[in-house]
């Protein structure tokens, strides 16, 4: 049968050739979702891994199941710039509905791949781009049976096509395909058919490699491929958290899915097939909350994961454990706001609100991982500084860290860490000290002894969100309660000196600062270069942890302006940094980024250039 | 909340339980809510029902929300943990408690605001998981601490201090509990210590998730002439359905079955019995429908039936469910937790 007649595959004559680019460019494919090309596109970046090349992939997809246009870009570049960036070469347009935009984002010389069954519409062409058309719906009913495989091995097809086009290592790719259905051999044989049948495609009737292309190195030896909520749950289970409770909520499910599996893998007990762990689904982000502090008074390293309309509701509960002084470890996966926002699109706006949860004076402990292998170490840190201050601490990632697989350097271990359980007295320590007072500072850190249920009746006491005094007794007396508020605040502020520092990046010649959080490292330090290539030197600091260790205030005071790149509307870092530092605000200039994707060095990188040259 | 601290006397002839402890050695501090208050009462029932078992009073952890009702914890023992959490956050609290620590004999005390208003919704999903614990509703249709608003289990024409007629239908605990799968469900009245002390031993000795409500008037916003819930109308209307005796260890093993003259035994999971003697011919508490129609009926006619109205033995906890190890999470030495280095490198093969 045939769908139509194929068009000419013979690129537009007048459109001008791009150089030449070996491991330096970027590419992007259109996709209706829920049609399997998230799978496909994952294949192709690792396939770009293993070749050894520094390499991204970014998902760019809807709230939806299926049906609506996703995208999933991909960048290599052999310095490891490998932030986001929209200069793309090559476009793999496989979604008519979305052709019209995805044609004008190829930049002039590039590419456009398309499934030529159907004529791709005149009015939609561009004299200055190539179009590379294959019949790929017409090829699937050739050679697959049934709609759904059909529908599957397309994804497959242009894997092969794009293989052929830039000279992709085709062993790399063979291999992976055998890995991934070694048990499935049907499956495989038809992966492998698929693949081949792009391929030869391409490689019949069209001049390949392109200028793109591929080549291996050696740069991806010690490294990884792994999103950060996995890395976060793995961390989770290293630091030896027992209880994980949650509500599903994107972005951040992948995190208790992942934590499920590495249980269900490490910590079945081999005898009895028991579990020792304990994961719940709450009824809702109140009670995971509520679980958490439940399972932590009575002694367990527990977390919760959510975003931030979770952390909305978490508030009140948030005080609860600031103010009785519970430890509990929440990740927060922030996507974009406020209220249900969008879903599966990226932000960095939950800073403030995670700062200072819950009505009253209240401030946390907030880290801020910049990709998954620091997901991972913060995790038992997170453990380790909620048990020692008695206090909530959050993991601050974000939608681009949390679900995109990111290269990063193989994840290590310490085997001789041991969990740092603060000041929980034991049973003979009790027993053989004075009577037990709950909030008692007779050492003067800030931090007061802790007993847990079912050890010795002489540690009870009562814990409370009420009014309270140094011996956990009910007060409502102006002093006592301020007594453990100030307290309260010395204890926040001796933190400072246990939260992972800032990293500082200093340049010779550097006339200004730029400072940053999170996710917005690798776009951050790229634009520097080019900023740097412009002959405009900026020092970095990327801030790791509220509160605030003294190193920030100092880097900010050594430059007369600062730029503080966030993606949020408001600059929550920069208010942040204004309300928590003795800096004045006139020192800091907000660059900020919120539509929604991941942060570009070119965006950076202009904006500040053009605010230099305006001065 | 406030407390006073209560004299540390006790009689030397005061008697003593299994352990060597007197009652004295299960009381809190001193009660701090209105004279009367059928709060109180209740207290005083879970102190019996404590000292009577012999349960090591470190053992046990008491949790509670807020309001009059979840005030109470400070006021019974004192050897014990407790939590004063936060308005209608106990279920989940005291969730998480259980999950970290299954060793831990768990008793919530709430109250009608704290559980079928604000935390109703943490209630339900504490019974649909079997959480291994005992959950107090100390029920008297108002909020006191605010003075006197109706809450959700007022029930339709019941009348407030001010006057006042409540025209909104009432959320019933025990039918709820019912239609959500409770494995015991009970009611009594503050004032009735006889049948609310074995009462409250049988749901600390069940395994799974027990609920009792409990007919607690407020002598200070809802003890008026057209009200539903004072001692007057409460001691009127009241039928004891299903008296009960407990007895803390079976000799033998015995399945639910019908003794002659009414007289029924269930063997609760750690060995102990409960017997009930059913005033009323054909009532079966080990009969979910029935019981649930029999308590409507009898509810259309304005009687309130007591004593323990459900129960089912044998349906798994949440750590059954789980299927986690017998022990506490909390203490599993983290040497037994972390997988180490050589299985971390090993693992990040399949991240290649």
């Amino acid at each position: 049968m045939t769908l139509s007649v194929a068009e000419s595959a013979t690129p537009a004559k007048a459109a001008p050739l791009l150089p030449l680019s070996v491991n330096d460019f970027a590419f992007k494919l259109a996709n209706a979702n829920g049609t399997g090309s998230a799978s496909a596109n994952g294949l192709i970046m690792q396939a770009i891994f293993r070749m050894g090349i520094p390499v991204s992939g970014k998902n760019l997809f809807p709230s939806n199941i299926q049906g609506l246009p996703t995208w999933y870009e991909i960048r290599v570049n052999k310095d490891g710039h490998t932030a986001r960036t929209i200069e793309y070469s090559l476009m793999v347009a496989m979604n008519a509905e979305t052709y019209a935009r995805d044609v004008k984002e190829v930049r002039s010389g590039g590419y456009i791949v398309h499934d030529s069954t159907w004529p791709f519409p005149n009015a939609l062409r561009r004299d200055d781009v190539h179009y590379l058309g294959v019949p790929y719906a017409q090829m699937c009913l050739d050679n697959f049976a049934g709609a759904r495989e059909r529908t599957l091995m397309k994804n497959i097809v242009y894997v092969g096509t794009l293989a052929a086009l830039l000279d992709m290592d085709m062993a790399v790719v063979n291999a992976m395909l055998d890995e991934k259905f070694s048990k499935k051999p049907t499956l495989r044989d038809s992966n492998h058919k698929a693949i081949k049948l792009g391929y030869d495609y391409a490689k019949a009737n069209f001049e390949c490699p392109l200028p793109l292309r591929l080549q291996t190195m050696d740069k991806n030896k010690d490294s990884i491929l792994i999103d950060g909520n996995t890395a976060s749950a793995l961390g989770c289970v290293y630091a030896g958290a027992t209880v994980g409770v949650w509500y599903p909520i994107t972005p951040s499910t992948g995190l208790m899915d992942a934590f499920t599996a590495f249980c269900e893998k490490y910590r079945t007990d081999a005898e009895t097939g028991k579990k020792k762990y304990a994961i719940i689904q709450a009824e809702d982000e109140l009670a995971a909350i509520g679980m958490v502090l439940g399972a932590s008074w009575a002694g367990a390293r527990t977390f919760t994961n959510t975003s931030g309309p979770g952390i909305s509701l978490m508030n009140e509960l948030l005080g609860l454990a600031y103010y009785a002084e519970i430890p509990a470890v929440v990740f927060d996966v922030q996507r974009v706001g406020p209220s249900t926002g969008m879903p599966t699109r990226t932000q960095q706006s939950d800073v403030l609100e995670c700062a200072y949860a819950s009505h009253g004076d209240t401030k946390h402990i907030v880290l801020f991982p910049a990709n998954p292998n620091e997901c991972f170490h913060f995790a038992p840190k997170a453990f380790d500084l909620a048990a020692r201050f008695q206090t909530p601490v959050f993991v601050l990632s974000d939608l681009d860290i949390g679900m995109n697989d990111w290269v990063v350097p193989k994840l290590t271990w310490d085997d001789t860490y041991r969990p740092d359980q603060g000041r929980v007295l034991t049973k003979e320590q009790i027993e053989a000290g004075g009577k037990f007072m709950r909030y008692s500072d007779d050492d003067g850190t800030g931090v007061t002894s802790r007993t847990l249920p079912g050890v010795t009746a002489k540690g009870a006491f009562f814990t409370r969100g009420s009014g309270h005094n140094s011996k956990g007794v009910y007060t409502e007396v102006p002093d006592e309660y301020q007594e453990i508020m100030e307290r309260l605040t010395r204890k926040h502020n001796s933190a400072k000196t246990a939260v992972p520092a800032p990293i500082v990046e200093k340049r010779q010649d550097a006339t200004f600062g730029i400072v940053t959080m999170g996710g917005c490292d690798l776009a951050v330090r790229e634009a520097i270069a080019i900023l740097a290539g412009k002959r405009h030197q900026a020092d970095f600091m990327r801030v790791r942890a509220f509160p605030f260790p003294d190193e920030v205030e100092a880097f900010l005071n050594e430059h007369d302006v600062n730029y503080i790149v966030e993606q949020n509307r408001d600059g929550q870092l920069t208010t942040l940094l204004t309300v928590e530092t003795g800096v004045s605000k006139d020192r800091l200039k907000k660059v900020l980024f919120y539509s929604g994707f991941p942060l570009s060095a070119a965006a950076v990188a202009n904006f500040i250039m053009a605010d230099r040259e305006a001065m | 909340m406030s407390y006073i601290k209560k004299p540390v006397a006790s009689h030397p002839s005061a008697q003593k339980n299994a352990l060597g402890l007197t009652l004295r050695d299960y009381e809190g501090s001193m009660s701090t809510l209105c004279a009367g208050c059928g709060h109180d009462s209740i207290t005083a029932s879970i102190v019996r029902s404590f000292w009577e078992l012999g349960t090591e009073p470190h053992t046990i952890a008491k949790m509670s929300g807020i309001g009059c009702s979840s005030k109470t914890p400070a006021y019974f023992v004192s050897g014990a943990h407790g939590f004063n959490s936060a308005h209608g956050r106990m279920a989940a609290i005291a969730s998480g408690a259980a999950a970290a620590n299954r060793e831990l004999r768990l008793i919530g005390v709430s109250g009608d605001g704290d559980s079928l208003s604000i935390g109703l919704g943490h209630l339900c999903h504490a019974i649909r998981r079997n959480v291994n614990m005992l959950y107090i509703i100390e029920n008297n249709g108002v909020y006191g601490l605010t003075k006197g608003q109706f809450s959700a289990s007022a029930d339709v024409g019941t009348k407030s201090k001010k006057g006042e007629a409540n025209v909104m239908a009432p959320i019933d605990p025990v039918q709820l509990a019912l239609t959500l799968g409770a494995t015991f469900v009970g009611r009594s009245f503050s004032g009735d210590k006889a049948e609310l002390v074995p009462l409250i031993k049988a749901g600390l000795a069940h395994e799974g998730f027990a609920i009792i409500d409990v007919i607690s008037p407020c002598v200070t916003f809802n003890d008026h002439e057209g009200s539903t819930k004072s001692y007057m109308y409460t001691r009127k209307h009241l039928e004891a359905l299903t008296p009960i005796d407990f007895v803390p260890e079976a000799s033998e093993i015995t399945a639910p079955e019908r003794a002659s003259g009414g007289l029924m035994e269930v063997t609760m999971h750690d060995g102990s019995t409960v017997r009930f003697r059913s005033v009323h011919e054909g009532y079966d508490p080990t009969n979910r429908i029935s019981a649930m129609s029999y308590l409507y009926e009898r509810q259309q006619k304005g009687e309130v039936p007591t004593g323990l109205l459900y129960v089912e033995t044998g349906r798994p906890q949440m750590h059954t469910i789980m299927n986690s190890i017998d022990k506490a999470l909390a203490t599993l030495p983290f040497e037994a937790l972390n997988p180490g280095s050589a299985a971390l490198e090993k693992l990040q093969r399949a991240y290649r």
